[in-house]
């Protein structure tokens, strides 16, 4: 056992995952530069030097290289691609979106294109440019895999499962939640560190976790939210609140079982999501929910997201925008009062 | 003066490359002391390239920048103290706390907003030379962008729209070998960028980007060629990043000789020594430096006694 940072527990998996299969190789930018960071968040820092040959270091050529990584994928190889902040995927959009996605289903199920795709997520103090959830814009794109682990644990079993998956997965890891050390940690951040076991595990994509047990609230959220909704909950204990809180863990499938047990106990639903609230991860759980649970609800569907802007800058506006504890301490209990 | 240029050119060129220096040491320190929020990148060592394409350009020209955008805002005369406002995030900053280091600009003083997608800027700036040309405007577009940026398919994109269409535009690339932690060697195999210009039958030009005379002259060129009409020039400037990438990155890449070298090749040192050799005195750049300082004080004081937004002011602005 040894307890690892998210950053760390990535850089395991990908280490692992690696010395098992030599078809997996890393490429992005300035992932394995020596003196350089190991990507923007330390993930693959020092990996060059176990695996000169499979980390490779690209030019700042985004569509480019999402389509070398597929390529690769037809003949035999197994990409992790790296983009240094998740806002850049658009820049790839073309290769991710029409070709990614759909090269399996267009060729009839004859081919194969077993590609992770990592992308850092967050509204961290950077602007409309790099803050940007990129979640909802993949949910919505049929052919695409999608995980969210919050939790150093959670990191390496769900890299390590998207790494063996023969489909495109992708990876949204949130800045907040690296624990990324030195010249490239996170103001602000949240310890989101675990104990690893030093066998080994996988965790399944499409399994979701109960974070929390309770009977009064279910609440559903991912990534940083999924640790504030714990905060939150903790505090409305004291005053005889109970919270569930589910981490669904992956977007893509969904693991809707374990949603639909809890709120079959609780009757009441929050989401909460860093995403602005249009068409967001809420949207898509709230109307799956309306339509086979709406028996079961006590109260409306609480949906708490980020507005329907793009990212402000000033910590101010920041603040305001991206969801926090008190929010969600106030939904739980305004939803409480209105049902109970 | 010898030179050909007045002392007063002279002594703005200097003022105008100190402002940047002295303006991105105060934010570093600000920055690295916890007081200023945010990311930056900064553009120590690089200011000849954005003092010496600006200074060439007319009221009515625009430019485009990058995530390291200070030093094109600075030399495009941008007020400093909306800038450093902006850079607290408050509201009387140039983008009202919206937009932040990487996004600084100010349309009124000829600068998009700040395009911190690398190469995302490219097609925009070739855009607005397109609306010059329909709209039969002698007005020019610059582009700024680094070395990195040339591999976008953005940059290949645009320089072949700019060539078909004749465009009046100028591609400024500020080559300073480095893309964040990678070395220009590792992901271009061209010696000269400006080689890429001939691809789409484009003028390439490279010159020594430290120099700040030799960057305007050249800048004033292609300007021109631009204004009068006979199509787009890519400059490649050659010059070095005497500071991190970004926050607090100790740039551990870049080989310590190649540091020191550079060190001794900085654009303000060296236009320093040549002023020097066109007898102004040491006193008269000291004194510069002095009256340059006092502004970023005042500018500092002005930001952290602005008032912040208020909270809600993050949903105003999205739509006319
Ligand atoms: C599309 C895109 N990819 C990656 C990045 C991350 N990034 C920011 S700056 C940078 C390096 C840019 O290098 P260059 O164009 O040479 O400009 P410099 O930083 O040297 O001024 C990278 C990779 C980005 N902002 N946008
Ligand atoms: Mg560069």
């Amino acid at each position: 056992m040894a307890r690892l940072t998210i950053a760390e527990a990535l850089r395991q998996a990908i280490r692992e995952e690696m010395k098992r299969d030599e078809s997996v190789y890393c490429i992005g930018e300035d992932i394995g530069i020596p003196g350089g960071w190991g990507g923007a968040f330390t993930v693959t820092l020092g990996l060059e030097k176990e695996f000169p040959d499979r980390i490779i270091n690209t030019p700042i050529s985004e569509a480019g290289f999402f389509g070398v990584a597929l390529g690769s994928s037809l003949v035999g190889l197994r990409p992790i691609v790296d983009v240094q902040y998740g806002d850049f995927l658009f820049c790839a959009m073309d290769q991710i979106a029409n070709q990614i996605a759909k090269l399996r289903y267009m060729s009839g199920g004859k081919i194969k294109t077993p590609i992770v795709i990592r992308a850092p997520v967050g509204v961290t103090g950077r602007g409309a440019q790099h803050s940007q959830m990129m979640e909802p814009f993949f949910q919505c794109l049929p052919g695409i895999k999608i995980v969210c682990p919050a939790t150093a644990y959670d990191a390496k079993g769900l890299l390590k499962s998207a790494v063996r998956n023969e489909n495109p997965v992708m990876i949204f890891e949130h800045k907040l939640l690296y624990g990324a050390k030195g010249a490239r940690s996170e103001p602000g951040s949240i310890d989101a560190s675990s104990e690893i076991p030093d066998e080994e595990y996988l965790i399944p994509i499409g399994k979701g976790t109960v974070r929390r047990q309770g009977t009064d609230i279910t609440i559903v959220a991912t990534l940083l939210m999924m640790h504030r909704a714990c905060e939150a909950a903790e505090i409305v204990e004291k005053e005889g609140i109970s919270v569930e809180v589910i981490d669904p863990r992956s977007l893509v499938p969904f693991d809707w079982e374990i949603v639909k047990q809890s709120i079959a106990k609780t009757g009441r639903l929050i989401i909460v999501e860093e995403s602005p609230r249009r068409g967001g991860i809420g949207a898509e759980i709230a109307a799956t929910v309306a339509e086979e649970m709406l028996d079961f609800l006590v109260a409306p569907v609480k949906r708490i997201a980020a507005p329907d802007t793009p990212a402000p800058f000033s910590p101010v506006m920041e603040k305001f925008y991206v969801p926090d504890t008190v929010r969600i301490v106030q939904a739980i209990k305004e939803m409480m009062s209105i049902s109970s | 003066m010898k030179c050909g240029y007045s002392k007063e050119q002279l002594l703005e060129f200097y003022r105008k490359m100190v402002l940047i220096r002295e303006f991105e040491e105060r934010v570093k320190f600000l920055f690295l002391e916890g007081i200023m929020p945010g990311t930056i990148h900064q553009y120590q060592g690089e200011e000849a390239c954005a003092v010496g394409v600006c200074s060439a350009l007319q009221r009515g020209d625009i430019i485009t920048s990058t995530h390291r955008p200070h030093g094109h805002c600075i030399a495009m005369g941008m007020d400093i103290k909306s800038m450093m406002a902006e850079l607290f995030g408050k509201q009387t900053g140039c983008c009202k706390g919206k937009g932040g280091s990487m996004h600084m600009g100010d349309i009124e003083k000829g600068v998009v907003p700040a395009i911190a997608i690398v190469g995302g800027g490219i097609p925009v700036a070739t855009g607005i030379a397109f609306g010059f040309k329909m709209k039969k405007q002698p007005r020019v577009a610059v582009c700024f962008m680094g070395d990195g940026a040339t591999n976008e398919g953005t940059f290949h994109e645009s320089l072949n729209m700019a060539s078909i269409w004749n465009l009046p535009v100028v591609y400024a690339v500020e080559n300073n070998f480095y893309g964040a932690s990678t070395h220009v060697s590792l992901v271009m195999k061209v010696e000269k960028i400006s080689e890429r210009a001939c691809a789409y039958k484009i003028p390439g030009i490279t010159v020594d980007g430290n120099d700040v005379i030799k960057v305007y002259e050249t800048a004033c060129e292609a300007v021109e060629r631009a204004r009068k009409g006979e199509g787009p020039t890519l400059i490649e400037l050659l010059t070095y990043r005497i500071t991190g990438h970004s926050r607090r990155d100790p740039a551990l890449y870049q080989p310590p000789e190649e540091k020191k070298k550079a060190l001794e090749n900085e654009p303000i040192k060296k236009f320093s020594e040549f002023l020097i050799s066109m007898d102004i005195t040491q006193e008269e750049l000291e004194k510069i430096r002095e009256t340059v300082k006092e502004e970023i004080e005042d500018a500092v004081k002005y930001a952290m006694n602005s008032p912040d937004p208020l909270p809600q002011d993050t949903l105003n602005d999205l739509f006319v």
